[in-house]
């Protein structure tokens, strides 16, 4: 059974359609690169899959939950989807531990102590123990992202979605992010992210989608998808991302 | 008849003094819980709610506040209510300050950008939720020296209460001058002592406007 399903789902803004007819399932451990210009819908498809965007037509179902149901309890999604963006979002105000720890308590109700465990855990996970007391101005954007990315684990959700974390970031910072992502492949996590990096994509998703014009234009195992693009569009984006 | 201003109507001045810190004290709490009510109201994704909030400011920040002080005191008997200059007083500052501070406090939160609130919905933070843990701390350092600079045209505004006979610091310095005609004296007096509340007040705004800067 798929963890994720996207079926007919249209999302537009005002006239503008941004998502139109977009079909796909995530199973689960499945790590799908989505790629493409931007404004061609990836970035919100991915919103719209925890619910920050609501859908105009289709449905999107995760874990069997309808997510544009009205009905459906989003804050109880949410803490099964974790979601990382492009600019981290931290909580400038709140220390790396708090940032983390802020969720699990106020949310799962967590004792102070077994958070702070927790905290340990997830940046140990991303490489950045040493800095749980710092504040978020104090940390490099890769360091910064890396503390977004264990705010999202420490909520153990089943899928994590990435919003092209790595775009805000200097070339020399995205590999210490990609090792992360690359770490959490390997523990099997459900991924889907929304990446400009075609070699990344190559090297770690087992699955390329490549959107075009808000809709799903081209996908495929990773390998075929890049090195054999059937559409004369993926072509151009390609060999415009790669040169 | 007239008299000589001595030191003892010095020392009545600062008496009054009290009654105007007292006023603006009873304002400012009063107008800083409906301007808190005023700046959540115009911050939820309730549309009806936004609009009675923003009603409210605009028709409070477009009316004297002269005007807001006779409608309670020689308003409210009219339809049998009987108010006493202090209730009369607290009441119209409590309204003004409300608008006025509502509208500062709204701007700060909506200072914070969407992606906090984002963050936090992401997170499976409630909206109250993220509001009191993420938004309002943030918000809170943004707001203050704007928050202490409104409080420093209320102290200066609650002269406005000596009109319908409230006895304050400018109340009172209209009656010892009636008593002694002495104009000069008496309202340099009075203006000094205005300042010698207010001077602090804009110093401290001043200084936590540089923390700010240096503040996360």
């Amino acid at each position: 059974m798929s963890l994720v399903e996207l079926s007919h789902v249209v999302k537009r803004f005002g006239t503008n359609t941004v998502l139109d007819d977009v079909s796909m399932t995530v199973a689960p451990g499945e790590i799908i690169a989505v790629i493409g210009r931007s404004g061609s819908g990836k970035s919100t498809m991915l919103r719209c899959i925890n619910g920050l965007e609501p859908i105009q037509d289709g449905r999107i179902l995760f874990d069997g939950a309808v997510v544009n149901d009205p009905q459906t309890d989003l804050r109880a999604l949410r803490q099964r989807v974790g979601i990382v963006f492009q600019s981290y979002n931290l909580f400038p105000h709140l220390s790396v531990e708090k940032n983390i720890t802020l969720a699990p308590r106020v949310v799962k109700n967590m004792s102070e102590s077994e958070a702070r465990e927790l905290a340990r855990e997830v940046l140990r996970k991303v490489g950045l123990e040493e800095k749980i007391g710092a504040y978020p101005d104090q940390l490099s954007g890769g360091q910064q992202q890396r503390v977004a990315i264990a705010r999202s684990l420490a909520m153990r959700p089943q899928l994590m979605l990435f919003d092209e974390i790595t775009s805000a970031l200097d070339p020399e910072l995205t590999g210490e992010v990609l090792k992360v992502l690359e770490a959490m492949a390997g523990d099997g996590m459900t991924m889907l992210l929304v990446t400009h990096e075609i070699g990344f994509a190559k090297r770690v998703a087992s699955r390329v989608v490549f959107m075009h014009q808000g809709r799903i234009w081209e996908e495929g195992t990773a390998a075929e998808t890049l090195s054999a693009p059937r559409t004369q569009e993926l072509e151009t984006f390609l060999s415009a991302v790669l040169h | 008849m007239i008299r000589e201003f001595g030191f003892i109507d010095f020392m009545y001045l600062l008496a009054a003094a009290r009654w105007t810190v007292a006023l603006s004290g009873v304002a400012f709490l009063g107008g800083g819980l409906v301007g808190l009510l005023v700046a959540l109201m115009r911050v939820t994704p309730l549309a009806p709610v936004r609009w009675l909030a923003t009603i409210y400011v605009q028709a409070v920040q477009g009316t004297p506040l002269l005007a807001w002080l006779f409608l309670f005191y020689f308003g409210l008997p009219l339809v049998g209510l009987v108010v006493n200059p202090w209730i009369a007083a607290a009441t119209a500052f409590a309204i003004y300050a409300g608008a006025f501070l509502g509208d500062i406090w709204r701007g700060a939160l909506a200072a914070i950008p969407r992606t906090q609130w984002e963050a936090g919905a992401s997170l499976g933070l409630s909206f109250l939720d993220q509001l009191r843990y993420i938004i309002m701390p943030q918000a809170v350092r943004i707001a203050i020296p704007p928050t202490v600079g409104f409080l420093v045209q209320l102290i200066k505004n609650t002269s406005l209460a000596a009109a319908i006979g409230f006895v304050e610091l400018t109340r009172e310095a209209q009656i010892t001058n009636a008593s002694t005609f002495r104009p000069m004296t008496v309202f340099v007096i009075v203006a000094a002592i205005y300042f010698a509340m207010c001077f602090p007040l804009t110093q401290w705004s001043r200084y936590l406007e540089q923390r700010l800067h240096v503040a996360r």
